[in-house]
């Protein structure tokens, strides 16, 4: 996938001058890339006049940002200790026979890519599933095959 | 004065001097009177995954309908701590509080309860105990007996409408201090008060301030840590979702006590609408001038920015939340200094929990004598709490401090699901340990938690019951543990993995005499060596498992046995032939066909073949029960699964 520099460098120029952006900077070009690609990092490095190694190695020590292409659709299977005691594990295999992929894996068309989360914050009412943005509460084996196998895409558009 | 608002202008209205907002007050305040009927619809996120946007939007659309939109306003509020009951809707004058509605739900209530002034009975809460409908949220036996303080607006205003926040006395603990006290008296008013952080260690808010308040410097920061890493509660989020302006304020007093003109919120990733919400209310409070240059003519500055982590539990540490900031990677620091001193760009810093800042505009509006009066002797103030796992009423719960383990557990939280036996209560998190029923009796508090090898932590209160093995426990914190270490220091990456490693054998039926043994000093070498505070605490859900749960670590490893029929390996499925009925059912539903049997012929499992994911349990009839579930060494057991 080509990066577009263009689009780039107007995300750059709207941090021109703040301190300590790096982190944000990367948030910002992973919310328009969808992931960070390495050009990105270079001209990141090269805005802040840092060194390359260091902006790489902050991008790898989060585990929210993504150095390679991920799929159109990010599902998070909570695995907080909540979501736990109530089956969370069950639920992110079941996830994993379903999409025929491994956690932090994408699918090899890019739909889906599948992520294991510490906690999203809605213990009450584990076990939690996030598509997209999109909290799925309650869940079951059953009901993740369910969401899973029905094609998403789909289903944005009847909702 | 002479100085007028009316309430179409509010948008525009600028606070310049205590006297306006106490101005702006009376006159919402009287605007709300005239209001006849209010629905508030609880949108946490919470009940927002349970439908509620729809529930709102169905209620503004049949009320327009009905050509009602002055007489009945729809409002939108932040969590009830009933999550798990949503979406929540309370409807007024009367405050009935209505569970699990739905939208189809919304023209009865717009027609019985909002016309009639009748109750929708079906949509009461019932306590199981004494089969009683509860009208009103205080009637349940889960708000009983919470002291709600902190958690006081949230569920009752809008949480992004500074209107809604000035209405139940917001800002009035600043101006109060701008107008009557100087720094130093705010800091002794918080040191009065008993004040303790709630992110974790329990450090003295107000001698943490006065460390900074002594450092001169041109530059202070004031950071609200709403990292909220401990994964099962969910306090921080629900708080900076439903009364961010609370968490506003508090950064002000605290700004204005030690000096700062700069606040940082740093706000977890997964937490999306409190990003929405914080930054929706500094917009706004920004707008008012309640934020930025010469706040209500008295020469305080302050702004506020929100920024947002990037997925590192280690993060939550302070040394590593300000380097974060800083745009690095986040490893802790040694200390000293302390950020206090020498925190974010090397200026002093005082770094706060989100639930501890929350507290701030309640101590300096009633005083520290009110405050030092709730708790105990040496624990003050409340505390909330996470109640999870498999207990009736999950949710947070606000209980003073003292209140017994048990109070928490069975009175407000409705004792354990489905009629199981109570096992332990995990509390603090990763860092925290395993209390056992004989210990339920304990008042919650720093040092009592402390003495039972477990902490209050961040709050997060996991309830085991039979079911939960507590090996399994132990293992999953140490799986955290082990990927969330940032590595810098060797007992903490190594030890965590090694005895990881040890947990994943003894659960998967390869544990070895001696593995206690192991495992108790390599806790000690990881908390030895250990440079911050997740090296110094994430073996206590080690060590207080095997200090109460000995006998279960020793069934796994001795007779590979899990009592709780939890570790797949020391488990199995069994189909007792003398009740098979051959009805086929879970021949058709096993996933890898390790069901073998025809029609008129009793069933049998290919133990090579299972899987052991229980599903032919699940399917065989209640009424013939046929498939067990049995653990203890067998044979063919293989090596399946952890
Ligand atoms: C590994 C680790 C994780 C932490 N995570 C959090 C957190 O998520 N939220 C928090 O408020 N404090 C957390 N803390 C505690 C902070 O370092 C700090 O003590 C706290 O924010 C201070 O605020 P308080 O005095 O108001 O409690 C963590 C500490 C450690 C060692
Ligand atoms: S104790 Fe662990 S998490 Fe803390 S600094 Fe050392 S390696 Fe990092
Ligand atoms: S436990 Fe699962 S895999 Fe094993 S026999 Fe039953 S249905 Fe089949
Ligand atoms: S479902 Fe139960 S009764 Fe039916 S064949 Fe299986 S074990 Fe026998
Ligand atoms: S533990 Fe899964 S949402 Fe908190
Ligand atoms: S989100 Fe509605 S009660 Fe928690």
């Amino acid at each position: 996938m080509d990066m577009n520099t263009e689009k780039l460098n107007k995300i750059l120029a709207v941090f021109q001058g703040e301190r300590g952006g790096l982190i944000s900077i990367l948030q910002r070009v992973q919310e328009e890339f969808g992931y960070l690609p390495e050009p990105a990092l270079s001209l990141i490095a090269d805005f802040l006049h840092l060194p390359q190694s260091q902006v790489f190695s902050v991008a790898t020590f989060y585990d929210n940002f993504y150095l390679t292409r991920r799929g159109d659709h990010l599902i998070s299977v909570c695995q907080g200790t909540a979501c736990h005691v109530l089956g969370a594990r069950d639920i992110l295999e079941t996830a994993e026979n379903c999409l025929e992929i491994k956690t932090g894996q994408t699918t090899p068309d890019y739909k889906y890519s599948l992520e294991r989360v510490a906690c999203l914050g809605s213990c009450a009412l584990a076990p939690v599933v996030l598509v997209d943005n999109e909290v799925h509460s309650k869940m079951t084996p059953r009901k993740v095959k369910q969401l899973l196998t029905e094609d998403i895409d789909d289903r944005k558009i009847q909702a | 004065m002479g100085k007028s608002v009316s309430i179409q202008s509010i948008e525009a209205y600028k606070i310049d001097s205590a006297e306006s907002l106490v101005l702006l007050r009376e006159t919402l305040l009287a605007d709300q009177n005239k209001t006849v009927k209010l629905v508030n619809v609880c949108c946490g996120s919470g009940c927002m995954s349970s439908g509620s946007e729809q529930v709102r939007e169905a209620f503004i659309s049949g009320i327009k309908g009905l050509e009602l939109e002055d007489e009945i306003k729809v409002k939108k509020t932040g969590c009830h701590g009933f999550c798990e009951r949503g979406p929540i809707v309370v409807v007024g004058p009367e405050n009935i509080f209505y569970q699990h509605v739905t939208k189809e739900d919304v023209p009865e209530i717009i027609s019985e309860t909002l016309l009639e002034d009748r109750v929708v009975k079906r949509l009461l809460y019932e306590d199981p105990v004494t089969g009683q409908k509860c009208f009103h949220e205080n009637d349940i036996p889960f708000y009983k007996k919470q002291k709600r303080i902190v958690l006081k607006n949230c569920g009752n205003i809008d949480p992004t409408s500074i209107e809604d926040y000035i209405k139940v006395d917001g800002f009035q603990a600043f101006a109060k201090i701008l107008s009557q006290m100087a720094p130093e008296g705010v800091i002794e008013e918080i040191k009065l008060s008993g004040l303790r952080g709630r992110g974790g260690a329990g450090f003295p808010t107000g001698i943490k301030w006065e460390t900074a308040r002594n450092v001169s410097s041109e530059e202070k920061y004031i950071i609200c840590n709403g990292d909220e890493g401990d994964p099962g509660a969910f306090m921080d989020r629900s708080v900076m979702e439903g009364d961010p302006y609370s968490v506003i304020e508090g950064m002000m007093i605290a700004g204005y006590a030690i000096g700062a003109s700069q606040g940082i919120i740093y706000v977890r990733a997964e937490y999306p609408l409190a990003v929405h919400h914080l930054s929706t209310a500094i917009a706004r409070a920004t707008d008012m001038g309640l934020l930025g240059h010469n706040i209500m003519g008295r020469g305080f500055d302050f702004v506020i920015k929100v920024v947002k982590g990037a997925g590192a539990f280690v993060c939550g540490e302070e040394t590593a939340l300000i380097a974060s900031i800083e745009g690095k990677s986040g490893r802790p620091k040694p200390k000293p200094p302390f950020p206090a001193i020498q925190g974010l760009w090397g200026k002093p810093t005082v770094i706060n929990n989100v639930e501890t800042l929350a507290n701030v505009s309640r101590i300096i509006l009633n005083g520290h004598e009110w405050y030092s009066q709730i708790g105990t002797a040496t624990d003050k103030g409340t505390k909330i709490f996470s109640l999870v796992g498999k207990v009736r009423n999950v949710g947070l719960v606000e209980v003073e401090m003292g209140t017994t383990l048990r109070e928490i557990i069975f009175d407000i939280g409705g004792g354990i699901q489905g009629g199981k036996d109570f096992k332990a209560v995990q509390t603090g998190g990763p860092s925290g340990g395993c209390i056992p029923e004989e210990l339920l009796d304990l008042p919650v508090g720093y040092e009592s938690l402390a003495k039972a090898g477990s902490i209050i932590g961040s709050g997060g209160m996991l309830v085991m019951d039979e079911d939960t093995c507590i090996v399994n426990i132990a293992r999953y914190f140490l799986d955290f543990a082990r990927n969330e270490s940032c590595g810098q220091c060797t007992p903490c990456r190594l030890g965590t993995k090694q005895m990881f490693n040890i947990l994943q054998d003894i659960t998967r039926g390869k544990g070895r005499p001696g593995d206690i043994e192991i495992l108790l000093e390599l806790s000690d070498a990881v908390k030895q060596g250990s440079l911050c505070g997740l090296g110094m605490t994430v073996p206590n859900p080690v060590l207080s498992t095997i200090r109460y749960f000995r006998k279960e670590y020793e069934e796994h490893i001795l007779e590979g046995r899990c009592r709780a029929l939890v570790c797949r390996a020391l488990i199995f499925y069994r189909i007792k032939d003398y009740r098979c009925k051959a009805c086929m059912k879970c021949l058709h539903a096993c996933p890898v066909d390790a069901i073998v049997g025809a029609k008129w012929q009793v069933h049998e499992i290919d133990q090579s073949k299972c899987i052991k994911c229980g599903t032919c349990m699940e399917v065989c009839p209640k009424r013939f029960n046929a498939v067990e579930c049995v653990t203890g060494k067998i044979e063919n057991s293989g090596d399946k699964g952890e």
